[in-house]
This record gives C-alpha cells, sequence and structure tokens, in this order.
C-alpha cells in the first residue's frame, strides 16, 4: 500500500479511532452515572458518590442472586471446557469422516437465536421431570459456550507437538498417563482461557436464565426486574458496572493467557 | 479360575481396555460423542419438540391439546398483524445488517493495511467490548438515547436545542442504532481477515498497469474481501431477526419484534403452540432468506470478476 496518498490513510485513521470511541461510549456511560449523585441520568453531572455502590450491599437479593450467578457460572465453565477439551482433541488431531458437518453441530447454537434455544429448552424441561432452576441454566448455558470451548481449544491445539505424546507413549507412558503430564499441561493456557470466557458468558446471559432459572434469579435476570423501577436505576448502574469490570478483568486475563504461551514459539 | 481372578474385572478397567483396544478413528468419535450428545439432547431434540408442539393447540385455560391441528399456521396466515411483524423484524435486520458493514468495512481496511505495528492492540481493542453484557450494553443506549437521556441532557444543558429530541428513543430507528454497535464485532472481524488474506501483489500489479486507488478498490480490493463481508453479513441477519433483548427495552410499541411477539406467546397469552408455531415460521424465513441473499450476492460478485 505505498502507492496509497496519506490523505485517504488520515481519513480512515481518523474515523477507526473515532469508531473505536464510539464501540466504547456505552461501556463508559454507565460507570459515569454510576457515580452520580442523582436519581436522574442526566447531564450535567451532580456530585460524586458511593451512595449507589454501598445500596448494592446491603441488598440480600442481590446478594443471592450473585451466589446463583457464580455458582451457575462456574458449573457451566468447567463442564463445557471439559467437553470442549474432548471435542478439539481429536477434531485437530485426525481428520476424520464428516469433520466439516460436526464443527458445524457444534457451532449451530451461535446462530440460532438465544430466544428460540430458551423457549424450545422451555418446551422439553416442563414436560419432563428436570423442571427448571439452576441445572435448567447450566444446561442452556453449556449449549452456547460449549461452541466457544471448541474453537479456543481447537486454535490451542492446532500445532500441538504431537511428537511428545508419541515419545511418551513409546517410552511406555499409558494414554491416560501422556494425557496427565504431557497434552494436558501443554494445553493448559487454552484450558484456562476457555474456563474464563466460558465462565464471563455464562456470568452475563440473560435470556436463557431469564426464561430457565424459575425462583432462582441470575445477576442479569434480577437486573432486568429492577430496570423496571425508576429509583431502582441508579443502582442498577452500580451493579452493571461492577458486572463489566468482572467480564474486562477475565477477558483480558484469557487473551493474555493465549498470548503469552504463543509467543514461545508455536502458532497465535 | 486363577486367571479370572488376577484379570481387574471392574467396570472403569473394561472400558479401559476396551478403549485402548479400539482403533484410533473409534477413539475421536467416542470421545466426540459427550459433546454431540450435549448438543443432541439440549438443541436438536427441544428443537423437534418445537416444530412438533406447533401443531398443538392450547385452550383458553392454558391447558395443551396434543392431537394435529395447522390452527396455529392458519391464524399466523388469516391476520396480518402477524406477518407484518415478522416483515418489520426482516426489514430492522437488513438495515442493522448494512448499517453495520458500513460502519465496520473502512476499520477493517485500516487495521489490515494502515495498521503495521500495534494490529494486535487493535484487534484485542475491537473485541473488548463485546465481551461486556449485552443486556448491559442495550441498557447503556437506553440512557444515552432517552427523553432526559445523556444525548438530550447533554445537548439541552450545551444550550444546543431547547427541546430533547423525541425520536432517539422507542422505535425502530434505536434499535437500528443499538444493535449495530452491538453487532460491530461480528461485521469488523471477518471483513478484517478476509482483506489480510488478500495477496498485496495483486494490488501492486492494479496499480502499476494504470489503475487509480479507487478503480483499484472496487476492482480488486472490494470483490477478493467478499467472502468477509458475506460472512459478516449472515452472521449479523440471523440473530437479529431473533433479537428480544434490544426491541423490548428501546424499541417501544412500533419497535415491536418476532421475538416479542414469541416471547408474549411463552408468558402472558401463555399459548405456547402458538408461540411455537411463530418461531418455526421465524426460522424458517430466516434461514431461506440467507440463502437467498448468499447466493445471489455470490453469482452477482462472480460476474464482477
Amino acid at each position: 500500500m505505498r502507492h496509497d496518498g496519506t490523505i485517504g490513510r488520515r481519513l480512515r485513521k481518523a474515523f477507526s479511532s473515532a469508531y473505536l470511541f464510539y464501540l466504547y461510549l456505552p461501556v463508559l456511560i454507565l460507570p459515569l452515572f454510576s457515580f452520580n449523585d442523582s436519581y436522574y441520568i442526566s447531564f450535567p453531572l451532580q456530585s460524586f458518590t458511593w451512595r449507589w455502590y454501598s445500596e448494592l450491599a446491603s441488598d440480600p437479593s442481590i446478594i443471592a442472586a450473585l451466589y446463583n450467578s457464580v455458582q451457575i457460572a462456574l458449573v457451566t465453565a468447567v463442564l463445557s471446557t471439559a467437553l470442549g477439551v474432548l471435542t478439539a482433541r481429536p477434531l485437530s488431531k485426525y481428520s476424520l469422516r464428516g469433520t466439516k458437518s460436526i464443527i458445524g453441530l457444534i457451532m449451530l447454537p451461535m446462530v440460532i437465536p438465544e430466544l428460540i434455544l430458551a423457549v424450545s429448552l422451555l418446551v422439553v424441561l416442563n414436560q419432563t421431570s428436570i423442571g427448571l432452576g439452576k441445572w435448567a441454566v447450566v444446561l442452556g448455558h453449556m449449549l452456547i459456550c460449549y461452541p466457544f470451548a471448541v474453537a479456543i481449544l481447537m486454535s490451542r491445539f492446532e500445532g500441538f507437538a504431537t511428537v511428545l505424546e508419541e515419545a511418551s507413549l513409546d517410552l511406555g507412558a499409558t494414554p491416560f498417563q501422556t494425557f496427565w503430564r504431557i497434552v494436558f499441561p501443554l494445553a493448559l493456557p487454552g484450558i484456562i482461557a476457555s474456563v474464563l470466557l466460558t465462565f464471563t458468558i455464562s456470568f452475563d446471559e440473560f435470556l436463557i436464565a431469564f426464561f430457565l432459572s424459575s425462583s432462582e434469579p441470575t445477576l442479569p435476570v434480577y437486573l432486568w426486574g429492577q430496570l423496571r423501577f425508576p429509583k431502582k436505576l441508579p443502582s442498577a448502574l452500580a451493579l452493571g458496572t461492577l458486572i463489566i469490570a468482572v467480564s474486562f478483568v477475565f477477558v483480558i486475563l484469557a487473551e493474555w493467557l493465549r498470548r503469552r504461551h504463543s509467543a514461545t514459539g508455536s502458532t497465535p | 479360575m486363577a486367571v479370572k481372578v488376577a484379570k481387574d474385572t471392574s467396570f472403569s478397567a473394561a472400558i479401559r481396555r476396551v478403549f485402548l483396544r479400539a482403533r484410533p478413528e473409534t477413539k475421536a468419535y467416542l470421545q466426540l460423542s459427550p459433546g454431540l450428545i450435549l448438543v443432541a439432547g439440549a438443541l436438536l431434540v427441544p428443537l423437534a419438540l418445537l416444530i412438533l408442539a406447533s401443531f398443538w393447540s392450547s385452550h383458553s385455560g392454558g391447558e395443551i391439546d396434543t392431537s394435529f391441528t395447522l390452527a396455529n399456521y392458519e391464524k399466523l396466515l388469516e391476520r396480518p398483524g402477524y406477518a407484518m411483524i415478522l416483515l418489520r423484524s426482516i426489514g430492522i435486520a437488513a438495515s442493522v445488517t448494512l448499517v453495520t458493514l458500513v460502519l465496520a468495512y473502512p476499520l477493517a481496511y485500516f487495521v489490515a493495511f494502515d495498521v503495521r505495528k500495534h494490529k494486535l492492540i487493535w484487534l484485542i481493542l475491537i473485541t473488548l467490548p463485546f465481551w461486556t453484557s449485552y443486556l448491559l450494553r442495550v441498557f447503556a443506549w437506553k440512557v444515552i438515547l432517552g427523553w432526559n437521556g445523556a444525548i438530550n441532557s447533554g445537548l439541552t444543558s450545551l444550550g444546543v436545542i431547547d427541546e430533547p429530541f423525541g425520536f432517539l428513543l422507542y422505535n425502530p430507528l434505536s434499535i437500528v442504532i443499538t444493535m449495530s454497535h452491538a453487532w460491530a464485532t461480528f461485521a469488523i472481524l471477518p471483513i478484517y481477515l478476509s482483506l489480510e488474506k488478500i495477496d498485496r501483489n495483486l494490488l501492486d500489479a492494479a496499480a502499476d498497469l494504470g489503475d487509480g486507488p479507487l478503480k483499484r478498490f472496487f476492482r480488486v480490493t472490494l470483490p477478493l474481501s467478499m467472502p468477509g463481508v458475506l460472512a459478516a453479513a449472515v452472521i449479523i441477519f440471523i440473530p437479529t431477526v431473533g433479537d428480544y433483548i434490544t426491541p423490548a427495552m428501546v424499541g417501544g410499541p412500533d419497535g415491536m419484534m418476532v421475538s416479542n411477539l414469541i416471547q408474549a406467546q411463552f408468558s402472558k397469552a401463555n399459548n405456547w403452540p402458538l408461540g411455537a408455531a411463530v418461531s418455526v415460521v421465524s426460522i424458517t424465513s430466516v434461514a431461506m432468506l440467507s440463502f437467498v441473499f448468499v447466493a445471489s450476492v455470490r453469482a452477482l460478485t462472480a460476474r464482477i470478476r
């Protein structure tokens, strides 16, 4: 692109920077007003306050919802990552018959609207004895987290040192020893990244939890309920800010883990 | 007898023996099976049941009659209100897709061609907002666009306007603004990937053969990046037709979309066979539309090349 005029490039840079700022606008607005000492979310800003955050801490139903959310997200993250390891390994190791359609099937939950996933699960769970509640939410969340886990872990396993694995087997280790002592440690950054990201997806998810959580609301479901009350809006902003902060920390950690390890030689 | 005793007959040992003796291919399929069981059990079976339920009916008391009937589909055909909501959803999703692609393309182009040193940082910055809760991003737009929201109160306090803008919230426009923001990452990344793949020699060749920057863009760069644009269009269009949170939060009565209709059938109206029928109709029409769209764009770009 050496022949390109610099004006075009400057224009593109200006546009891209503005667009990037616009992408962050909503994420910045929530924290800004969560420290604003007013029930109305409007300019000009009033004085700075921690009031809405202390209101959160004193609300027992938020603590209960937080507890539900963390439980669900933990179980979902561990289970979908475990399934992801089981799936990603053979898919990147062998060229199996039907690999393309298997991957298509795994990725299917990503293109079906979440509402459809939620109501179809609702119909099934209502017809069977499983019923609604935390486990129902875990099931729904696993469905949307599993494709992410597979995608993250497949990129981890690609260009994986099969030589080490073969050497281990040749030297007399059992397949299970080989897995625990060779495959697992090498895949660990990918596994942790997958746990962090699937945790974030589950922790943030609203719609499936809204339909399936029944009397055990998650944090987003609780937040949705609060939005109806104008007086609760500022503390909803504070809660939202905290949720966003948690997601940011988790995602940056996961990205760092993924990149740091790939920087030491294998493909990114 | 002695041989039998020495052999480990526990269940796990039996499984291990079967696993060790199996061919590599069988092993691979065995490892794949738990995940596939999840997809089958939590997605395919429920979807099949949803389709089945769309042929059931609901009595006024909320009781479900499982005898086969086409009544739900007849109802959807008879009352123009349903078709209108579906058409509106498709129209809104198409506008969202178009707006997002047009805004995302220059950024993707910038990162692919202009950024050299800090590519990774740009890519991470682009993906980061996508990982925050969708519900919260939509909620933030409601706060921004509202009658007393950030834009209106900001402009009023600056003295730019006397009266707040009423057209910002609770209409299809606010849905398009919110969604084209929320789905930006899904447009930027596929377009960026396809731009990144373009052989730079082709661009130099076009320039050497006398194409100006604009001509070269439309004859070389744009057609070669079409796979990414197409992927982005489909990735955005399909889920936005069925999005629930955005129309429910910022759409208002004029912005009601098909998912609000489905949700109402499963809660307030308590007529989930009808809700199932609406789901089936919207999924099939979206799938068909996307197929026609992809096929026609492919045919069109093939002719340009």
